[in-house]
């Protein structure tokens, strides 16, 4: 049965998890809320594990930190579901599973006969989430996935980049660990239906339309002005009325800090806080000093008021550091923010202050390895970090022998037919 | 209409912009009765962002509003006035869910921290949300996800090699943030039906948005790499990005992760010369050789349209996609092959576009209406959910409360 784990959030509920690098995270999710996740690789183990970086560099299926990363909080078991043994033990599996997520390519949970129709049947209380790129139905249903055509179909890879060059995507991907996301909500929206009425149901999450958020004001540009927002590099263009260009990014003497134009009481103060520090400095232009911040609507801001504000602004910049950027921020409680590395990130003290990052052992490397802590703090049930990501087959004994009662002379057998 | 999810289920929605309101709408879009908090001196920042209808800012014709608070009550309480916070405290004890996402200290003012309100509501689940979290020496900090993208490592992360970081689009760490903490309220909303236990939660937008880097965060660590911004390239295939398609700003991504897909694609564009050039038959050989391959590609990728480009290399079982700008978002045959949005008549708006949450539900699916006027649902909710008299509503409403 399920670890017991009574101060956890789902604590008494276990989950199979079937997926590949497109939803990890929704299984990783809910083991952080306390679940008993059971990851389920094929025999040698998940192709995700080939997927770098990796610990100390070396190449090798027991350390892709991009495994470790997104695998904590699971256990782990290999299954064949090619085989007829396989796709048996899965359902005796499934059938005292709360949850199964996969993200096979759509139609295929449904050949190898383990659809949610089929997993129902044995367990009415079920819910099996798929994840993919465009969901299961529609045109695009079948097509192949990767993390920059999601990108590419969200919408807000277009407006992103330099004029002069191709559309960007975030370097490092994050498509695929946000349709993750969204899948662990519709999965958790079902469970809350489930515990109050018994019933399970499927879920069919999208990729692309979890994408399609991040894109915001992008569609309803064209939907209500027939403007397409295009890309504008280091500025933004969408919180003007008219998509007219505010810078956001500048260059300072050692790095680079974000900064732009607020609008309302809520960009006033760091708008006079900005003109005030270079008007100390420097030659800024009149108007900046008797403008009335308050009651300036960003919409209407012109790119022309901006750029006689960015003349002055991007030397004041540029003749500073970072860290004096950001220490006269902090004093004048204004909205800029230092550009951070992942050096950066890590030295940081506001996260140190609030006790993120968390250690964990991994005895077969001898080593403990800091990870990002909990991504939300609650009160009564916090979130915990218990264990690091499994090894290939590291729990195989525990279901197989201890909980299915396979005998090892049994278990054996499975070994060398190719089923775990 | 079938019986929804969280039908019965009430929320006080006091949080603003993206990353609090979409988590009340998630709500509101499976059945929970939603009233969200706003005033005329102060509304909501998206009510100001562009674009709006008929390019005229006002409060009532921003776009994207409705979009991000579909299906609740709007009411207007200026926070000011002493009567508007005790009718804030009312609505507050009403409610089982109690969303805020002002800077840390604000609620308490009102009398509305957890620990204020846990003593007249013990059972409520609340969340509060800022960028950098309630504790710590720059939890008071202002900001939204257009800075927090600055800290959290993205833009730093966004652009190409040769060049300074660009901006990535609009807010991106706001959806990332709100994903975790909807997950987490979810299940503390559960938890609350089978124990009775309401609690407080606080999601740091900065911490949550960090575990999309984590391997970026244990490489540093382990190995003392800063990860940098490639452009679209990747270290696990070639050739990957977006390249351009015939007519004006238009491109294709494509990604390539194994020989079998190259040859695929090398079949599509009809195995010109070059393609069985030494450099480029194996994966080491295009990837030292990147730059004058995407120029190749580019080649062919320029003598077709992006959909042209898309659907045939889709056919072989290679992965790509227009990169789909405002308009092709609007007329995305799969979008609507799937049932993804609806149209729905706004008061001030007309009738628009309103997407459903991105999963779709077997037996609970989603039921959604309209966004809301500003103060749209002040007689609603104050007389008929919080059963205040009419008398006591004119009264109040004379004295500018409803504001």
């Amino acid at each position: 049965m399920p670890e017991n784990q009574p101060d956890s959030l789902l604590g008494p509920f276990r989950v199979l998890d079937l997926t590949d690098e497109k939803g990890y995270l929704c299984g990783r999710i809910l083991g952080d809320l306390g679940a008993d996740v059971i990851k389920i690789e094929p025999p040698g183990g998940d192709p995700g594990r080939k997927t770098g970086p990796f610990y100390k560099d070396i190449p090798d299926v027991e350390k892709s930190l991009y495994w470790f990363a997104y695998n904590l909080n699971k256990r782990g078991i290999t299954l064949n579901l090619q085989t007829n043994d396989g796709r048996e033990l899965f359902k005796k599996l499934a059938s005292r599973a709360d949850f199964v997520i996969e993200s096979f390519p759509p139609g295929n949970i449904a050949e190898l006969g383990l659809d949610y129709e089929t997993l129902s049947k044995l367990n009415p209380r079920i819910i099996m989430t798929s994840i993919s790129l465009c969901g299961q139905k529609g045109p695009r249903r079948q097509y192949q996935p990767s993390d920059i055509v999601a990108s590419a179909f969200g919408g807000s890879m277009y407006p992103t980049g330099d004029p002069d060059r191709a559309p960007v995507h975030i370097s490092f991907p994050q498509a695929y660990l946000q349709g993750a996301e969204e899948a662990a909500i519709g999965t958790l929206i079902a469970h809350y239906h489930r515990q109050r009425t018994g019933e399970g149901q499927y879920v069919d999450a999208s990729i692309q339309e979890s994408l399609a958020w991040n894109a915001m004001n992008m569609p309803h540009f064209w939907e209500f002005n027939k403007v397409i927002l295009k890309r504008v590099g280091v500025h933004r263009s969408w919180s003007s009325t008219s998509a007219q260009r505010h810078r956001v990014i500048w260059p300072c003497k050692d790095g680079y800090v974000s900064f732009t134009i607020y609008g309302g009481k809520t960009g006033a103060p760091t708008n006079r806080g900005i003109v005030e520090w270079m008007a100390g400095e420097m030659e800024v232009p009149g108007w900046l000093k008797t403008m009335d911040w308050d009651s300036l609507s960003i919409g209407t801001f012109t790119e022309k008021q901006f750029d006689e504000f960015a003349e002055p602004a991007a030397a004041f910049f540029l003749s500073h550091t970072v860290e004096e950027l950001h220490q006269g921020a902090l004093s004048r409680d204004m909205m800029l923010y230092p550009v951070f590395t992942i050096a950066d990130i890590v030295k940081d003290e506001q996260l140190e202050a609030r006790d993120f990052w968390q250690e964990i052992p991994h005895p077969e490397l001898d080593d403990s390895l800091v990870y990002p802590g909990p991504f939300v703090k609650l009160s009564e049930t916090p979130l915990q970090l218990k264990r690091r990501a499994p090894l290939i087959g590291e729990h195989n004994l525990e279901i197989y022998e201890g909980e299915l009662g396979l005998s090892r002379v049994e278990i054996n057998l499975l070994k060398q037919s190719g089923v775990i | 209409m079938s019986k929804q999810v969280f039908e019965g289920l009430k929320v006080a929605d006091f949080s603003w912009n993206a990353v609090g309101p979409i988590m009340g709408s998630y709500l509101a879009r499976h059945g929970a009765t939603v009233v969200k908090i706003e005033s005329w001196h102060r509304p909501d920042a998206m009510r100001g962002t562009p674009p709006f209808k008929d390019g005229i800012p006002e409060p009532d014709r921003a776009a994207d509003y409705p979009w991000l608070n579909t299906g609740k009550y709007g009411v207007a309480l200026n926070m000011t006035k002493p009567k508007a916070v005790e009718v804030a405290k009312k609505l507050v004890a009403w409610a089982d869910v109690l969303l805020d996402s002002f800077i840390p200290g604000t609620m308490k003012k009102w009398g509305l921290s957890y620990e204020q309100v846990r003593n007249f509501n013990p059972r409520i689940v609340m969340l509060s949300t800022c960028n950098q979290g309630q504790t710590g020496p720059h939890s008071h900090r202002p900001g939204f996800g257009t800075q927090l993208t600055a800290l959290s490592g993205i833009i730093h992360l966004t652009g190409w090699p040769d060049r300074g970081p660009d901006f990535p689009f609009a807010a991106h760490t706001d959806f990332v943030a709100m994903r975790f903490g909807l997950a987490a309220l979810l299940a503390a909303l559960e938890y609350r039906e089978r124990t009775g236990k309401g609690q407080y939660l606080d999601l740091s937008q900065y911490e949550a948005s960090l575990h999309l880097l984590s391997p970026l965060v244990l490489d540093y660590n382990v190995n003392g790499r800063v990860a940098k911004r490639m452009g679209n390239r990747s270290n696990y295939a070639v050739p990957h990005g977006a390249f351009p398609c015939r007519g004006d700003d238009r491109w294709c991504a494509i990604a390539i992760s194994d020989d079998g897909q190259w040859h695929a694609f090398c079949q599509v564009i009809g195995e010109p010369a070059w393609t069985k050039d030494a450099r480029f038959v194996t994966v080491l050989g295009r990837k030292q050789n990147e730059d004058e391959l995407e120029a190749l590609v580019s080649s062919w990728t320029v003598s077709v349209t992006a959909e042209q480009a898309m659907e045939k290399l889709q056919c072989a079982g290679v992965s790509a996609g227009v990169v789909q700008n405002g308009r092709d978002m609007n007329n995305d045959p799969q979008l609507e092959g799937r049932g993804s949005y609806e149209f729905l008549e706004h008061p001030v708006l007309g009738i628009h576009r309103y997407n459903y949450p991105s999963f779709r539900l077997s037996k609970t699916p989603s039921q959604i209406r309209r966004g809301h006027c500003l103060g749209e649902h002040n007689e609603y909710v104050f007389t008929h959910l919080l059963g205040m008299s009419d008398e006591e509503f004119t009264t109040l409403l004379g004295e500018g409360v409803f504001e």
